[in-house]
Order: C-alpha cells, then sequence, then structure tokens
C-alpha cells in the first residue's frame, strides 16, 4: 500500500522499518501475554469463577458492541434493535442445546413443543444458527424499515425489538414464557467468547478495508452522494443491518450460555441502551471503542457494586441505597462524556505509535497548562 | 441520435414551477452548457435527469453505456442511472469529508465490483485482482487532476479549487458516457479556472465523453462549449451556439446585462 502513496522519503525508510519491526515485536508479545492471562484465567490460576464470569460478560458486551457499531458506527444507521437480536440469538441457542433432561425440568408449566423436542444440536452449531435466524429476521424487517432515517428507524427497531420480547414472553411451548430458560449449556467459556470476539474484529477490519466497507462509510458520510456515485442504497443497508443482526445473535447466544439463565425481561429495551452506551462510552465507529468501552463498562458496574450495600468513607456511614451504584455510575458516564466526547478511543483505533505518543501528549498539555499560569502572574 | 433527450420535462415545488417544459438534447462527443440567473432552475434540471427528483411531467431519455438504443430513464433510482452511464459533480460540494481522496475515488468504483461481500472478505483471488485494478485506476485518474501526491489526505482538508477537481476524478470513476458539471469553476481562482477550460476539453477527448455543465462564468462558456441553453424563471428562453447567445437580445436583458453590471 505504501507503494500508492505518492510521496516517498528515502531517508526515512529505515527508521520507519524500525519501527514497524517494534510495532510488530509488540503485538506479538500483547497476543502471547493475553493468551497466557486468558489460559491461566480459565484454568482457574488467578480468577476466581466470578471473575472469569466478569471477564466473559466483558467480550461478550465488546461483541455486542460492535454488532452495533457496524450499522450505527460504519454505516450511519441509527438502529435501537441490539435487545431484539440478541434476544433471538440467546433463545435459539439456548433451545437447540438444552438436553432433554434439563428441557424436561426447564418447561414445567408447559412441555417444551414435540416438533422442537426432537432438535438437538451442539452448542457451536445451535450459536451459529442462532446468529442465522437473527440475520433472516433482519432481513425481512429491514425490508419496511430500512426506507426510513434517523429518528423514525430507531423507533421502529426499538418497536420490533419490543415484539420480539412479547414474542418470546407468550410461546410458552417454545420459549417458556417469562419463566424463562435455565439450565443453558455453559460451553461458553473464556475460550469461546474471546475467539468469538477476535473472529468478529477480524471480519470487521476486513470489511472495512475491502469495497463494500468503504461503501458503507460512504453512505454514513454522505447518502445523496453515496447514491450519486452508484451505491445502491438500501442494498448497502441492508447487508449492514445483516451483519450487524447476525453478530448480535451470536453475541446474545453467548451471553446466554455465561449467564446460565434468561428471561424476556433480560431484553427489555435497557439491552439495547446499555449496548448505545457502550459504543458511545468507548467511542462511536471505532472497533477499539468498542472494547474499551466493553470492558470498562461491565468491571465498573461490578467494582461500583459495594455501593448499594452501604460503605464508610472514613468516618462517614453511607447507609445501604439501592440504586446509589447506579447513580455513580452515571455521574462517572457524564465526565467521560464530558471531556471526551469522541469516546474513550477518541475517535481513533489503537495503534502502538498513538499509546507511546500518549505520554508526551499529555506532558505537552501539562507544560501548556503551566506556561498559562506562569502568564498569569 | 442524442445521449440524453428530455421531452417536457417539468418539476413543480408546490406552487414553483422550478424547470418549465425544457427539452434539451446532447450529442455525442458536445459540450453543452446551461446558463440563467439564480434560482433558474438548473440543479433541479441535472437533478432530474441524475434521479434525485422525479419529473412532475414530461420524460428523459438516455443512451446508456455500450449502447445505442435510446432508454427511459425518467424516474429511475439514482444509482441506476450512475450505472447506465450519466455521472455528476454538485455545486456544493459533497466529498466523503471523513475519507481519503483515494477512497473518495474508490468508493464510486464500487458499483462495477463483481465480487461478492463473502469475496471480498475472505481475499478470494477474484476479489484482490478488483481491489489491484480499482487502485490502478484511482491513482491514474488522480494523477490525471493533479492531486496523485494527496491520495492519503483527507479530502476536506484540500483546497476549494482541488476539490472540485476531486469530485470530477471521482465522477469519472463511475465510467461515465455523459459527465454533469454542476457549477465546476465555482470558487475558483482566473488561473484555475482557465486551467479547468482546458482541463474539461481534454478530459472530453481522452474518456470519450459527452459533458453537459453549468457555469456562471462567461468566459468558461463562450470557450468551451458547443451549444448553450438560457434558463430563467425555469423557461427555456434561448438556445444556441455561442455566438448567436451572446447577441440574443433576450438573453443580454435577462442575464448577460446582469453580470456585466455585476
Ligand atoms: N427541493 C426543493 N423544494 C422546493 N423548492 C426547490 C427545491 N429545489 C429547488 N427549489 C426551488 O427551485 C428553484 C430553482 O432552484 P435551482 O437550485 O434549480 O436553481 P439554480 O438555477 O441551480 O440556481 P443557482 O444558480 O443559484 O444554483 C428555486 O426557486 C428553488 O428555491
Ligand atoms: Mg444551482
Amino acid at each position: 500500500m505504501s507503494g500508492f502513496n505518492g510521496r516517498s522519503y528515502p531517508g526515512l525508510v529505515g527508521m520507519l522499518d524500525g519501527r514497524k519491526r517494534r510495532n510488530l515485536a509488540l503485538s506479538i508479545v500483547a497476543v502471547i501475554v493475553i493468551t497466557v492471562f486468558l489460559y491461566m484465567a480459565q484454568n482457574g490460576f488467578i480468577l476466581d469463577a466470578y471473575g472469569v464470569r466478569i471477564l466473559r460478560l466483558c467480550a461478550v458486551y465488546s461483541i455486542c458492541a460492535l454488532s452495533l457499531n457496524l450499522i450505527q458506527g460504519y454505516t450511519g444507521q441509527f438502529s435501537l434493535g441490539s435487545a431484539g437480536f440478541m434476544a433471538l440469538g440467546a433463545y435459539v441457542t439456548s433451545i437447540l442445546s438444552m438436553t432433554d433432561a434439563n428441557r424436561e425440568a426447564v418447561y414445567y408449566l408447559k412441555p417444551m413443543a414435540p416438533w422442537l423436542m426432537k432438535i438437538h444440536l451442539d452448542y457451536g452449531i445451535a450459536l451459529i444458527l442462532g446468529g442465522v435466524l437473527a440475520g433472516l429476521v433482519a432481513l425481512l424487517i429491514g425490508i419496511p424499515v430500512l426506507r426510513l432515517k434517523g429518528d423514525y428507524l430507531s423507533i421502529a427497531t426499538l418497536g420490533f425489538s419490543e415484539i420480539i420480547r412479547i414474542v418470546l414472553n407468550n410461546a410458552q411451548s417454545i420459549s417458556n414464557g417469562a419463566t424463562g430458560l435455565k439450565n443453558i449449556d455453559p460451553t461458553a467459556n473464556i475460550w469461546w467468547c474471546f475467539c468469538a470476539l477476535v473472529l468478529v474484529l477480524l471480519f470487521m477490519t476486513r470489511l472495512f478495508h475491502s469495497s463494500y466497507g468503504r461503501a458503507f462509510l460512504a453512505i454514513r458520510d454522505d447518502e445523496v452522494a453515496a447514491e450519486a456515485m452508484g451505491i445502491s442504497i438500501f442494498k448497502h443497508k441492508m447487508m449492514a443491518f445483516v451483519a450487524s443482526a447476525v453478530i448480535a445473535g451470536i453475541g446474545g447466544g453467548l451471553m446466554a450460555s455465561v449467564l446460565g439463565a434468561v428471561t424476556p425481561v433480560l431484553f427489555r429495551h435497557m439491552m439495547s441502551y446499555d449496548i448505545l452506551l457502550i459504543m458511545v462510552l468507548g467511542g462511536t465507529g471505532t472497533m477499539t471503542g468498542a472494547l474499551l468501552g466493553g470492558f470498562i463498562y461491565i468491571i465498573a458496574k461490578e467494582a461500583l457494586r459495594f455501593m448499594d450495600s452501604g460503605f464508610a468513607i472514613g468516618f462517614i456511614q453511607v447507609p445501604a441505597i439501592a440504586g446509589l451504584r447506579m447513580v455513580m455510575f452515571s455521574v462517572l458516564l457524564m465526565i467521560v462524556v464530558l471531556f471526551y466526547h469522541k469516546g474513550l478511543s477518541g475517535g481513533k483505533e489503537f495503534s502502538w505509535d498513538r499509546l507511546f505518543g500518549f505520554p508526551k501528549k499529555i506532558a505537552a498539555r501539562f507544560s501548556k497548562k503551566s506556561e498559562k499560569a506562569g502568564a498569569g502572574k | 441520435m442524442s445521449v440524453l433527450r428530455t421531452e417536457h420535462v417539468t418539476m413543480r415545488f408546490g406552487g414553483v414551477t422550478a424547470v418549465d417544459d425544457l427539452n434539451l438534447h446532447v450529442e455525442k462527443g458536445e459540450i453543452v452548457a446551461v446558463i440563467g440567473p439564480n434560482g433558474a432552475g438548473k440543479t433541479t434540471a441535472f437533478n432530474q435527469i441524475t434521479g434525485v427528483y422525479t419529473p412532475t411531467e414530461g420524460k428523459i431519455f438516455l443512451e446508456p453505456v455500450n449502447s445505442s438504443q435510446e432508454v427511459d430513464i425518467t424516474g429511475m433510482r439514482p444509482d441506476k442511472i450512475v450505472s447506465m452511464g450519466i455521472a455528476r459533480t454538485f455545486q456544493n460540494i459533497r466529498l466523503f469529508s471523513k475519507q481519503t481522496v483515494l477512497d473518495n475515488v474508490l468508493i464510486a468504483q464500487h458499483l462495477h465490483v463483481k465480487s461478492t461481500l463473502p469475496g471480498a472478505i475472505f481475499y478470494w483471488p477474484n476479489y484482490c485482482k478488483e481491489e489491484k485494478a480499482m487502485r490502478e485506476k484511482a491513482m491514474h485518474l488522480l494523477e490525471r487532476v493533479g492531486l496523485a501526491d494527496n491520495c492519503g489526505d483527507l479530502a476536506t482538508s484540500l483546497p476549494y479549487g482541488l476539490q472540485r477537481r476531486l469530485e470530477i476524478a471521482r465522477a469519472l470513476a463511475t465510467n461515465p458516457k455523459l459527465l454533469l458539471l454542476d457549477e465546476p469553476a465555482a470558487g475558483m481562482n482566473p488561473t484555475e479556472t482557465l486551467e479547468l477550460t482546458h482541463f474539461v476539453r481534454e478530459i472530453r477527448d481522452e474518456f470519450q465523453l459527452t459533458i453537459l455543465l453549468i457555469e456562471h462564468h462567461m468566459q468558461i462558456i463562450m470557450d468551451i462549449s458547443d451549444r448553450i441553453y438560457v434558463l430563467e424563471f425555469g423557461k427555456t428562453i434561448a438556445d444556441g451556439v455561442p455566438a448567436e447567445i451572446q447577441n440574443n437580445q433576450r438573453v443580454i436583458d435577462a442575464y448577460l446585462g446582469v453580470v456585466e453590471d455585476a
């Protein structure tokens, strides 16, 4: 690619190469460190079961934020249907992979539909089918919905998501209604969650380096101009919407397995907002943002849990107030959004060069401040 | 046969008739200009031809690329019309602002991509070939408009005159037969304007184009156009070769006089 960059800096080539080599080495080290860390976590060396569960949830929420990013951050379509597609994925995966014994135990109000009883699938295959079904449903609802723009699209997708939830609430012999599902196949360990995350990242990286990804970005930047360049708006919005739904469905299927139990209530609109929040917190339109957002959001939410059960700051005893955690959490979020309106990623993807440039940037900021302070005297 | 022909094309917005009974034709290889005072309906006519608006009345015919058979394109979707061979630039530059110069030109070639989405993602050989060809063509076009050195820059970081050139390169990337230019010299200084005049002629010859352009700079129009249509309040008040237009009393009253005063 550098060959296409019309300019050349003969003197810099050696240096650039050196830096590239350093970055490659750092990347390899990072992959090894992360893999070793995940291995130790999975085998109980560093984290307890609770910690492992949080770690898996971080990956799962990041996947869902990536899915939303694909349609919203990269294609510019303000969809709020994440919860619906996740619910589809979660239920399809859980139902198809549940053992007969568990099915009898779970569906105690009304037995599972006989045709469904006949289907038994491996967790992995059920997970893929969950994604596929979410994608098919996206294809169907996309036909009317994707002709809408902006606010209308978000309202329509939000509505669709509620419909899915209500159907799940009432299709007793299929979804077990409001009681929800439990004893869900616990296959999705750390490896499953993180491999899925890496695959989604790879998929999106490739997509946005390809002509199709460029077409999505063009639609986000200027729909009229994109159409005037021969891009079929509807077709490409549909592709992005379906791809996003497949990823959300897989995210949902993994989430069900991590949690072990799901109910329709879990997939209320609050879930869509959570995903939206993660994306915005991390930085809309970047993959780095979805990752940062997913990990920080889930970990912070757990770390602040102590606030709900009363705690002491020095001599001051704070009583147990239910919901204090969420208040604190919202305040923190507002602070982040105020100071980093492009999200924590700053609207840019991670790179080693940017990471190493970071301390310099901070230093520059401080020296400017002290200069100002000096001038004030 | 004409590359483009409109029959009684009319556009009404509520009570306003922006384009009123437009009958124009553009022959192969011609450079035809549309002129007229502000609000005359020039851009609206372009928007009808490119499918942004469906005419309230009338029909538009195009001789598509690789064909000598006239096709009725009235009310077709803009992207469909592009694939049949009409490309355009915008009066208020509409580049993909968050993309690089190179990506802007690559995006305009997407309509010709034959590989499927999976093909593009899994590096199937056919796609790699297409991507390579697209990049080569994009660089060729950028070189042609003098922007090869800027290929990695953000499109909107370019100065105004270069943004207009990039818009032309982007339009050319769609492989058009007919190119519509909406005020390509707007905001350019006299030197750039002169360069543009030559440039338009050159690309017409190099890419075997037919060109329809809207312009306010009289010098350009008289210089490069084979024929001129003059619009006022949506109506065509005159058409003919530059010499005829220059001496047409109605045009002088309605338009040329105003420009000379300004
Ligand atoms: N979408 C629209 N809705 C309502 N009125 C419109 C619309 N588009 C254009 N018009 C009106 O149509 C008339 C012609 O506008 P148009 O933009 O075609 O003029 P123009 O000849 O391109 O002028 P200029 O030289 O200023 O670019 C104007 O009165 C304008 O207000
Ligand atoms: Mg105009």
